[in-house]
Order: structure tokens, then sequence, then C-alpha cells
């Protein structure tokens, strides 16, 4: 996934206005990691250097962290935030059949968005509706019974909304 | 302040420095432990290889060496059944994500496992466990070291060189079986910056990191 330079200049300016507020101990890094992420929904590369910056740490101690907890995403969100539940109940039904199916549809791994940001992909633990296992959640919107099939229907039915969408502009 | 202590490992009385831990003053003695991660540059150990157990006469469960301080009239056996099976089994782990190819490995004879395996009999092959070949990508791109991660025992070694010699350039990302040693971002070593020190290879214990063109300076068998 490559940034635009235009997602790099607002990451380095809105990390810029959050690291005042922090008094630059290391301990502050996640609360600043934290607060990057609510503002861009995302820690980028060049937040990350601006921080490691501020802190006096080498950019790779903030990648360690970062990296390590699974609260923070690497990747900006995608328009279409897709969660696929791999809770036992998902697991026992075949959930990380339909984790691969994502994947291999929408050629990205986990936590990562597709090159045109219309989607990204996360693992979920258990939903709360096992009885509709295996489910994937897009968006807040639960689909059950989710099989192969169903996950290239949806994407098909979401490539219609887009080229409306697109015809709209 | 810093006085001396006796105590007792393995039958032999010896003396050390206070505040020594436990692991350097039996391997300054010449009695051997198995470790891996262990620094003595370090204040803090970070005790993570667990190979380095001992039983402490009065302790009801074996202890780590390497952050276990030296106590007067302390009585050590670096053996027992249950340290030996602790070991063993913390051992055949590491063994079960390290691609095994001492044939053709530059740390072939000077590598930490051999070593650890031949002082203690464990068999340099995992029989009980299923194997872990991540079959991550090699990275040739420096002109003095060669990095194989699926060599890799995440022992730290690299990244605390780094860190004193080579401007911190490589360091832990992931977690779990994720967890590997990498640079910022993944970039590959040329891209990251990386001096060229070469500290790194130096202090890899296994074939990890190895030096381009040269035999590794037998840097596991060491220390």
């Amino acid at each position: 996934m490559e940034l635009t330079d235009q997602e790099i200049t607002t990451s380095r300016e809105e990390t810029k206005k959050i690291l005042p507020q922090y008094p630059g101990r290391r301990g502050d890094l996640i609360p600043i990691l934290q607060k990057v992420q609510e503002k861009l929904g995302y820690v980028p590369a060049p937040a990350m250097e601006e921080v490691a910056a501020y802190l006096g740490i080498t950019p790779m101690d903030v990648y360690s962290v970062v990296t390590f907890y699974n609260q923070f995403r690497l990747s900006p969100p995608g328009k279409r935030q897709i969660n696929v539940c791999m809770g036992t109940a998902c697991h026992m039904r075949g959930g990380n059949i339909i984790l691969d199916s994502w994947k291999r549809r929408l050629k990205i791994d986990v936590g990562q968005v597709t090159p045109d940001r219309e989607f990204s992909l996360e693992r979920v633990a258990c939903v709360g509706c096992c009885t509709m296992a295996p489910v994937t959640v897009i968006d807040g919107e639960v689909h059950p019974k989710v099989t192969p099939t169903r996950v290239d229907g949806l994407l098909f039915s979401f490539g219609m909304k887009i080229e409306k969408e697109g015809g709209k502009h | 302040m810093s006085g001396e202590v006796t105590l007792t490992i393995d039958g032999r009385e010896i003396t050390v420095r206070e505040g020594e831990k436990l692991l350097w003053a039996a391997l300054d003695n010449g009695i051997y432990i198995p470790h891996l991660c262990a620094d003595r540059k370090e204040e803090k150990p970070d005790a993570a290889c667990r190979l380095c157990f001992v039983e402490i006469e009065g302790r009801p469960q074996p202890v780590t060496a390497c952050s276990e301080p030296v106590a007067a009239g302390m009585v050590v056996n670096t053996r027992s059944e249950r340290v030996d099976r602790l070991a063993g089994t913390a051992f055949e782990l590491l063994l079960s994500s390290h691609r095994l190819d001492c044939g053709k490995c530059a740390a072939n004879r000077s590598c930490a496992l051999q070593k650890i395996a031949r002082e203690r009999k464990f068999k340099l092959k995992v029989t009980r466990l299923r194997t872990l070949d991540r079959n991550l990508p090699v990275d040739d791109s420096s002109p003095v070291v060669t990095y194989d991660p699926n060599k890799c025992v995440l022992c730290g070694h690299c990244v605390r060189a780094c860190r004193r010699q080579g401007g911190g350039v490589l360091g832990f990302a992931g977690r779990g079986f994720e967890r590997r040693v990498t640079t910022f971002g993944g970039a590959s070593l040329a891209a990251a910056g990386c001096s060229g020190c070469g500290a790194c290879a130096a202090a890899c214990p296994v074939g990890a990191l190895t030096a381009k063109n040269v035999r590794l300076p037998n840097a596991g068998a060491k220390r």
C-alpha cells in the first residue's frame, strides 16, 4: 500500500498538532499514537517518524509498539469496513475459509486496505450472533451464513453501488 | 558496598562480585548453563529464551540464572530432571521455528544452538512439535550482512548491538508467531539506513545475520 502525497502531508501536519499536548516523555508514546489514530484513522509511517523525533527515540521503537498492539492500524481504513468473525462458532463453521475468500477476492491481507481505498479487511472475535455462523459484518450490517459464493455476490453488489455513486459525481 | 559473595554451584565453591547474576558467575567459573538471550551489558535481563533454568536449594521452582542475583551461601544445581525438561522443551520450541540447514549455514560449528545441543545432549531435530517454517524472504540488500529471518531465534542480541553501535535500525516487530527482527516499516536493510557496521552479524549467535564473504568470527560459541 502506497500513501499518496496528500496523505503523507496530512499525517505529518495532524501529528505535529497533536504532539505539543504531551510533555514528551517516553511513556507518552501510546497515548500519542492513540490520539493520532483517533484523528487519522490509522498510524502511517510519516506520523511514526514525527512521534519518534518528538520523543527522542528511533522510528523503529515506535514501529515495534505499533505492530505489537492490535489496536493500531498501519493502513488507512477503507470506505467499507469488512469484519470477518473468527469467534469459536464461526471458526467451527469455516470462518477461516470465508476470511480466505475475502483475502483472495480483495487481494489484500488482514489489516490492509485495497489500493482504491474502497475496502479494508479485519478479523474480529465473536460479534454475538453465533446461530448465524459464519458471519461477516460490513459497516455494522451482519451478513449471516456466508459462503465463498456469497462473498462474490456481496462484492458484486458493492461494485454496482460504487458504479452508481461514480455516475452521480 | 561491592563486596564478594561465596556460593556453591554444582558442589563447587565460587566467589564472585556481589550482585552478579548467577549465569555469569557460573560461566566465568567454567560451569556451563545454556543461554541465548542473556547480555552482560544490559542491566535488566530479558529472560526471554527460557534456557538458563537452574535449581536453587530451598526454592520450590527452578529459576532463570540470568535474572537471579547471587547470594551468600546459595546452593545451586545446574542440572536436574526438572531443569533439563524445561530447557529441553524451550530448546525444541526454538528449533520448531528455526530453519535447520546446518550443512549450508554460515554459522555451522559456531552456532549457539549447536553448542547447547552438544552440551545438554539435545537432538538438533524437532520430534514432538509441528515445525513452523515462515518462509520469509532473505534480505540480501546490505553490502555487509545477509539477514535470513527464518533462522532467527529472537534473542535480541542484534537489536541491542544495533542500538549501541549501528543507530538502532533493527528492532522487534509484531507479536507471537508474527514476531520478528526487522527494520522500520519492514524495509530492507539497505533502504532502512543501515550504517553497515556489522555489529549485528558479530552479535548473532545463530546464522540469521551473517557477515558477507567472511565466516562469522565464531560469534555464538564464545559467549
